[in-house]
């Protein structure tokens, strides 16, 4: 450990909209070590998103550098964006971001499709079924979306992420729409992924007790980095999930 | 992503929707029906005008009266003007020996009448060689003989459709028929021909001898026209072209525009004909290929639908990892599969629509394999050229904008 998977130096983005220019971002710079788990956290309007497009490689900075494993990715166009989202960043979104009408296996293999390895049916199932049994849903593999609870769809959306074996997971609300044990149970998948498998974990939240799951915690305010502290007692999911009294079968 | 999961993708969305990729097809249903159903058409009218040349002998040359005229010159039409004579004929079939057979030509109609029952008919006149230039059978009784022509004897054949008419339940052969209160003694029947090209009755029609249709029907001393055949169709062009300088000599004409005569032969008769026909072809083709554009657009519309509709999807795809032309190909692939399931239904309703019209209005229609290739390769052009828009559109959203949109 201890390598850099990100590092930002003055990340600059400015929006024109008609005659005005917003600067969402003023100049953030940042380290993200491999293998940390870490919660930007900022209010709405803070710029979190923006930095979040920009870590996740869906938008470009205005100005400033975006190192990713090594590699500056500022100036990537497009398509090599793309490819380099479907190799090394797994998103987990706040409203899941299922293709409706798809079953859950399906939704999994998606990314594989675009992986340009073209593997075959049988093996993108088998990967596939082996993620979302690890995310703990296999029985629901041929269930579509509107079949399933937000949590279930929020583990799908998990496996999604993990299928082609990310260096990053970027969780952007990955618990604002569910309640408050799911929660603690999407967040013992993240602290699980980040603790076994070595997956650097990306958490944007406005929620500081989501915040405490993580090891770290940045805060941004007016497009700039407001505060960057270690968190002193982190929260333990597993544990607080049995401690957490159970709950009657799922209907 | 491979062409195979493409395709996958294509054509689920296109089940998803059934009703509507179904109306969407219809356009181009129609378009890619009605073009094969006109070059069916078309090619039909080719192949009968071909098969008739066959069955008149492609040696066969008409000489007729009148001509069509020059620019600026009215328009005498043929048989029109009284200056072509028997000695005419004579004499080209004299000093032309690539001529094999010849007969005049005189005709009127006529009322004709056989006990109770009369038909309006066409009385032609011709030699004892008529049936053999004109490729004619008889099916019952004889022709009538060169003395009979000589004599202007009182004789006839009946084609088929005047045989059935005027003798329903009897045999013709040795009957009596009146022409202009004429007696006509019937000496045999011929075989029938069925209908010509423009869809008339070759049938139709009352043969004697020409010396009397000329002198005792019409009373006149011109006659209208003179079919030849030339010895082999290799010599049918000079034939053709001895026979007009032949003419222009016996009616010393020395401008062609005044020609009292026309020269023609059965192929360039064809030509003309098929011409026509093309041109009818190309008309509606264009009529046809409208309903295809129509059709083109409608599945643009719904494209360009569709990608509103999936704005999220695109998102998603994309945030995964989808790439311009990962997008790009999934919606051009939907394009095309629509039209070309819509072409591939177009074409069987084209035949059948072809294999229809031959059967209740009795227009020959050929289906050829050109036609459906055409069509195929047209309608899949189509999901091109109109799918590509919509495509471009939803591959050039942007990822962050394609996730937020509700």
């Amino acid at each position: 450990m201890g390598d850099t998977l990100i590092r930002v130096v003055d990340l600059k983005r400015s929006y024109a909209l008609g005659d005005v220019t917003v600067h969402a971002l003023r100049g953030v710079t940042l380290d993200i070590a491999k293998g940390s788990m870490i919660a930007i956290v900022g209010a709405s309007g803070s710029g979190k998103s923006t930095l979040m497009n920009i870590l996740g490689l869906l938008d470009r900075p205005s100005s400033g550098q975006y190192f990713l494993d090594g590699q500056d990715v500022s100036g990537f166009d497009r398509d090599r964006r793309a490819e380099l989202r479907n190799r090394k960043i797994g998103f987990v979104f706040q409203n899941f971001s299922l293709l409706p009408r798809t079953t859950a296996l399906e939704n999994v293999e998606l990314p594989l499709l675009y992986n340009g390895r073209g593997a075959r049916l049988h093996a993108r199932h088998e990967k596939a079924m082996a993620l979302l049994r690890a995310v703990g849903i296999a029985e629901r593999a041929h269930h579509t979306p509107n079949q399933l609870s937000g949590g279930q769809q929020q583990r799908v959306a998990i496996a999604r992420a993990l299928v082609n074996d990310p260096e990053l997971i970027l969780a952007d609300e990955p618990t604002g729409n569910l309640d408050s044990r799911t929660s603690v149970e999407i967040m013992e998948i993240l602290q699980r992924l980040n603790r076994d498998s070595g997956i650097t974990v990306l958490l944007i939240t406005h929620e500081h007790d989501i915040a405490g799951y993580a090891s770290r915690v940045v805060t941004i305010r007016d497009g700039r980095v407001r505060s960057d502290d270690p968190v002193e007692s982190r929260r333990d999911a597993a544990t607080e999930l049995v401690a957490l009294p159970p709950v009657e079968a799922e209907a | 992503m491979n062409i195979r999961e493409t395709l996958r993708v294509a054509l689920r969305a296109i089940r998803r929707n059934k009703v509507r990729s179904a109306l969407t097809m219809l356009g181009v249903i129609i378009g890619v029906a009605s073009v094969i159903a006109m070059i069916a058409l078309g090619s039909g009218a080719r192949a009968a005008i071909d098969e008739q040349i066959q069955s008149q002998g492609t040696a066969l040359i008409y000489l007729s009266s009148g001509s069509f005229g020059g620019p600026g010159r009215a328009h005498q039409g043929s048989g029109s003007v009284q200056t072509l004579t028997i000695e005419d004929a004579e004499a080209v079939a004299r000093e032309i020996p690539t001529i094999a057979r010849w007969t005049p030509g005189v005709r009127g109609r006529s009322q004709v009448i056989a006990g109770n029952n009369n038909w309006n008919t066409q009385v032609e006149g011709g030699n004892e060689d008529f049936l053999a230039v004109r490729n004619w059978v008889v099916a019952e009784g004889a022709n009538f003989t060169a003395r009979d022509v000589l004599v202007a004897e009182k004789v006839c054949l009946l084609g088929a459709t005047v045989a059935r008419t005027l003798f329903p339940d009897s045999d013709p052969v040795g009957q009596i028929i009146r022409v202009r209160n004429m007696p006509f003694r019937v000496t045999g029947v011929l075989a029938a021909k069925g209908q010509g090209q423009f869809g008339q009755d070759q049938d139709d029609f009352v043969l004697a001898p020409w010396t009397t249709v000329q002198r005792k029907l019409l009373g006149i001393n011109y006659i209208h026209q003179v079919s030849l055949t030339a010895g082999s169709s290799e010599v049918v062009e000079p034939t053709a072209v001895a026979i007009t300088r032949l003419m222009r000599a016996r009616h010393r004409i020395t401008n062609p525009e005044n020609d009292d005569f026309s020269v023609r032969t059965i192929e360039e008769m064809a030509a003309t004909r098929v011409q026509m026909a093309e041109t009818m072809t190309g008309l509606l083709m264009s009529v046809a290929s409208v309903s295809l554009l129509v059709g083109g657009i409608g599945i643009m519309n719904i494209m360009l639908v569709s990608v509103t509709e999936r704005t999220r999807e695109i998102g998603v795809r994309m945030a995964v990892g989808a790439k311009t032309r990962d997008v790009m190909r999934q919606f051009l692939a939907e394009a095309i599969a629509l039209s070309l399931v819509g072409g591939l239904a177009g074409i069987l309703l084209g035949v059948a629509v072809s294999q229809t019209i031959t059967h209740s209005l009795g227009w020959p229609v050929a289906i050829t394999a050109a036609s459906i290739v055409i069509a195929f390769a047209f309608s899949a052009a189509v999901g091109i050229f109109f799918g590509w828009y919509p495509a471009r559109k939803a591959a050039s959203l942007d990822p962050i904008e394609a996730l937020r949109y509700e």
